[in-house]
């Protein structure tokens, strides 16, 4: 390995052939971790559970990735991507997780490439097209606040590997929940545009709030922080008016097969292709 | 084979080789310094056995510190190594030792303050106090992204220097 300069670390081969690009094939996330699961656990559920955890943050994160190349400032887009990049960082260890509990031995590249979008548990919230970057900071604010109270909750989870990514993965998500906190602050409380933005941004997102807490009801927590948003930003509570439909149950919108197209289709089209 | 003295206990040389691997995206410190080398041990069978942690659930230079750890030991005579991945307790930027510290400073990157113990709650005040330069030492500084370049990092700026700095997040 060259100390000298890191991108010439990263143009050299490596016996192990380990690679940073993106494609399939990677190493195994949760290579040398101890992955019996114990007694006791029920192990359809756990894997059920990953899945649907590990498809709200695949989803999430190729809808945070469409703003590369398009974000508002080059810090913002920066901002996303990592945000992005942690999703699937935790995405990776549940699929993970989720093929060792079901006992199929799938990896990840099975669940993320090869089933359609009724397989897809994710909610719906997180499959909804970007919109602005109003609408993007507004799902991204509910988001992260439900998932880390949930998170929260599963560090005492008796699957250890589930309790670990939920303690690292809490951590990850405190940080994005400040981050689109303080925009949605600040384009509240910005100008009449960009509060008008706000505002409908909070009234598509609100439909959706119901099937969060049918998944995970975390409400009270998830409430707690949209107000405290909504009050410094001077910004109305949204409305809660439910659709119908659960992502949970399969039941999705027309905007996650188009999704799943872009993000399966070299993995499709060459199997087992590395790159 | 000669040595200089006596020779080490072999599980301490191995930790040895392991902790002078340095991180592939802070090539100023080691693994050791970064906190990411969480064991180092040797079985009877001989087989040295390297414990990691991932900073982030999304470090894509996880794969490629595994590979380093394992490389280096072979190239140090250790035909059997094991690479283990440890995720619990999950990582934190209080690991990062006093010399990695100081190792990032000299390099122009802010070293983390305190991590927050427990959960962290919302707050939409300015979050912490001014990180210091680690280039003239102002505390006349603001933050300018609240990410950069690698997971661990954040952007900042001094107004005193007006020079840009990265800063490690403490998590």
């Amino acid at each position: 390995m060259s100390d000298d300069h890191v991108y010439l670390t990263l143009a050299e081969g490596h016996e192990d052939d380990t690679r940073w690009a993106y494609g399939t094939g990677f190493e195994d996330p949760l290579h040398g971790v101890d992955t019996t699961v114990p007694e006791g656990v029920d192990a359809a559920g756990l894997a059920a559970e990953c899945v649907a955890l590990a498809d709200d943050a695949l989803v999430g994160a190729q809808r945070l990735a469409e703003w590369i190349t398009r974000a508002p400032e080059l810090e913002e887009e920066v901002a996303l991507a990592n945000i992005g990049l942690d999703l699937l960082g935790q995405a990776r260890l549940l699929y993970t997780r989720a093929g060792q509990a079901d006992g199929t031995g799938r990896d990840e590249d099975a669940y993320a490439y090869f089933r359609d979008a009724a397989d897809f548990r994710n909610v719906t919230l997180a499959e909804l097209p970007g919109g602005d970057f109003a609408f993007t900071v507004v799902r991204l604010l509910v988001l992260s606040s439900w998932r880390l109270a949930h998170f929260r909750g599963l560090v005492d989870h008796p699957d250890p590997v589930l309790a670990a990514v939920a303690a690292k993965g809490a951590k990850e998500l405190a940080y994005h929940r400040q981050y689109a906190a303080q925009w949605c602050v600040r384009l509240g409380d910005g100008t009449d545009e960009s509060h008008r933005r706000m505002r409908a941004a909070l009234e598509q997102v609100a439909p959706y709030l119901g099937e969060l807490h049918t998944a995970h009801d975390v409400r009270d927590e998830v409430a707690a922080d949209v107000r405290q948003v909504t009050d410094a930003a001077g910004l109305p509570l949204p409305v809660y008016r439910p659709r119908p439909g659960s992502g949970r149950a399969g039941e999705h919108t027309e905007h996650l097969a188009p999704l799943l197209t872009e993000l399966q289709g070299i993995a499709r089209a060459h199997p087992e292709a590395t790159w | 084979m000669v040595t200089a003295g006596p020779a080490l206990p072999d599980a301490h040389r191995a930790r040895r080789v392991a902790e002078r691997v340095p991180d592939p995206e802070l090539p100023m410190l080691t693994l050791a310094d970064l906190g990411v080398l969480r064991d180092v041990e040797t079985r009877a069978d001989g087989t040295v056995v390297a414990s990691l942690t991932p900073t982030y659930s999304g470090c894509p230079a996880m794969a490629e510190m595994r590979a380093d750890v394992a490389a280096r030991l072979r190239a140090a005579g250790y035909a059997r190594v094991e690479i283990r991945t440890v995720l619990d307790p999950p990582w934190t930027s209080d690991w990062i030792t006093e010399s990695g510290r100081r190792k990032l400073a000299e390099h122009g990157i802010a070293p983390p303050g305190r991590a927050p113990r427990g959960p962290v709650p919302l707050v939409l005040s300015p979050t912490r106090p001014a990180v210091p330069c680690p280039r003239c030492g102002s505390r006349e500084t603001e933050e300018t992204s609240r990410f950069a370049a690698t997971s661990c990092k954040a952007l900042w700026r001094c107004r005193a220097c007006r020079e840009p700095f990265e800063y490690v997040k403490e998590i």
